[in-house]
């Protein structure tokens, strides 16, 4: 079955909004333990507020670090889940689901499945 | 033989002419491929392939009886061959499987034949998926199901052949890549869905038939594109009434296409068109698909839209139109689907049927409406209706405006000359 990372992305919050969103864990624990039931759930977490990002780049061999997060933009990346779904509209309805829906934006995205080279070739590769 | 033989001659010598003749068949070949092979691009090389190998072969011995199954075999050998070459391909063999069993099973199965019939279906709720941009969804619909050239679609659309081949591709590679599913969608699903579709395909031939810049035949001929479209998921969706309704639409309007411009070229306003230039043909069958569609007991927004249409058009001029049904034909789509457009629309009928100051009166909210401040339209109306009722000085304040936001110069001249009849006509400066 393909697999979906959902990006999750919202602005920082103020102070009274984080206590708002704190206030909706349970709908995150519902959400997650559904996933799980349906056997669509691979991963999940959570990420720290953007201000304690660090960026990394490697330049002509010199790593250069950064403090902050990798692009400056209204939304930050603050979390993901990783799914498994039959289908693209499987994961869009998994998307709307998740509650930072209702205030952020979730991006979802197809894990590219990388075909490993085959060790030998089957009968139908006759030489030409 | 010989007949096939010189219908072959006739059809053209290269691949595309033969994809055009066949576009029915390749429609419904590639559909069907797509389902079996599990890859647009793959399908689309294959059903090529099946298209050159045509090229040598009908010429020398006539078309076959059945071209669209001759198309079918061949492309699909095509499919397996190019999947047996395609080494990086993670599930090459079970494709390769089902391919091959496919082949050795003549005639079809009945399981694959009912298969088959949705086929069509699923190409076009798939082309028209929610998770594609609306331009990737118009070409891709363009390309597979009306058969029509990435160039074709690139001049209708006005943009470069390779702007649109990369819009193509990019459509075929996220549908691979993001697995839309290639199915129609499930019954508590299909009526949102498909009016995704049908947003699409009214869409392109609005494309068309208001086609006022650019080259205009490869323009109205999205309109026909749009028809068939139309058509065929009629065939394919008999009891749906908004499908039939937008059928209706389309055909109501196109059957007044000849007539909407003047010798010059300039567009004509419905009360100034030559009524016989009208295609009766199609504004009967649009009559017909109408009346079958309120039969079904479904309103919606296109069938009370071809509703106003069939009523402006069976009207003698437009002092006899049945302006009072048509007032309260946009009151319904107003509660259906509110806009800005159904509003002003529905200001204009009451004033007609039942007097200037009334129309006027449902326009006032709109002139308060900030967004609609460069809605040409809406001031044209308002001088029209202030004019009627007798307030020439309002008339001429409301005339300046919507010439100012005049873009179009035969629309300027107009408002300019209707201006001028006014009974206190400007000091021109």
């Amino acid at each position: 079955m393909p697999r979906y990372m959902l990006l999750l992305y919202a602005d920082e919050p103020d102070p009274k909004e984080r206590e708002e969103r704190d206030a909706e864990l349970p709908a995150w624990q519902q959400f997650t333990d559904s996933l799980r039931e349906a056997g669509l759930f691979l991963g999940a977490d959570r990420l720290h507020p953007v201000g304690s990002a660090t960026t990394v780049r490697v330049r002509n061999g010199e790593t250069e670090v950064l403090d902050g997060p990798f692009a400056v933009t209204k939304e930050y990346l603050g979390g993901y889940y990783l799914l498994e779904c039959a289908d693209l509209d499987e994961a869009l309805k998994q998307a709307a689901r998740v509650p930072l829906a209702r205030y952020g934006s979730v991006e979802v995205r197809p894990v590219a499945e990388i075909a490993l080279p085959e060790a030998a070739d089957d009968e139908t590769e006759a030489a030409p | 033989m010989s007949a096939g033989r010189a219908q072959a001659t006739r059809l053209g010598a290269t691949p595309a002419a033969l994809e055009r003749a066949f576009r029915e068949e390749r429609a419904a070949v590639l559909a069907t491929l797509i389902r079996h092979v599990g890859d647009f691009q793959l399908a689309e090389d294959a059903l090529q392939d099946a298209f050159a190998a045509a090229l040598v072969s009908w010429p020398r011995d006539g078309v076959p009886a059945n071209p669209g199954a001759w198309i079918t075999t061949v492309s699909r050998r095509r499919a397996i061959d190019r999947i047996r070459r395609a080494r990086s391909l993670a599930d090459r063999t079970e494709r390769l499987a089902a391919l091959v069993r496919l082949d050795s099973q003549e005639p079809p199965s009945v399981s694959e034949e009912s298969a088959v019939a949705d086929d069509r279906l699923r190409l076009i709720f798939t082309c028209c998926h929610p998770a594609l941009a609306m331009p990737a969804r118009v070409a891709l619909t363009l390309r597979t199901l009306g058969g029509l050239s990435t160039g074709e679609v690139a001049r209708a659309f006005l943009v470069s052949e390779p702007t649109m081949g990369k819009r193509i591709v990019r459509a075929k590679s996220k549908i691979a890549d993001a697995h839309i599913p290639y199915r129609v969608p499930p019954d508590h699903e299909l009526p949102d869905r498909l009016q995704g579709v049908l947003k699409v395909v009214y869409l392109i031939f609005n494309e068309g038939y208001a086609a006022a810049e650019g080259p205009r035949l490869a323009r109205v001929e999205l309109s026909s594109e749009a028809i068939r479209l139309g058509r065929l998921l009629a065939k394919l969706m008999p009891d749906d009434a908004e499908v039939l309704g937008l059928l209706a639409l389309m055909l109501l309007h196109d059957a007044r296409r000849g007539a909407r411009v003047d010798a010059s070229g300039d567009y004509l306003a419905l009360n100034e068109q030559d009524r016989s230039r009208w295609d009766l043909g199609a504004i009967r069958e649009g009559q017909r698909l109408l009346e079958a569609a309120i039969r079904l007991r479904r309103p919606g927004s296109y069938q009370l839209q071809a509703a106003i249409t069939a009523l402006h058009v069976q009207a003698p001029d437009v002092e006899e139109t049945d302006w009072r049904q048509i007032a309260e034909l946009y009151g319904a789509l107003a509660r259906l689907s509110p806009s800005p457009v159904v509003e002003l629309n529905r200001a204009v009928a009451v004033a007609f049927a039942s007097g200037p100051s009334d129309g006027l009166a449902l326009l006032a909210p709109l002139l308060d409406d900030s967004r609609l401040e460069g809605y040409q339209p809406l001031h044209a109306a308002h001088a029209e209706l202030l004019r009627r009722a007798g307030d020439d000085v309002g008339a001429e304040r409301a005339y300046e405006r919507a010439i100012a936001l005049s873009a179009n110069a035969v629309e300027r001249a107009e408002l300019e000359r209707r201006r001028e009849g006014l009974a206190h006509p400007p000091r021109t400066g």
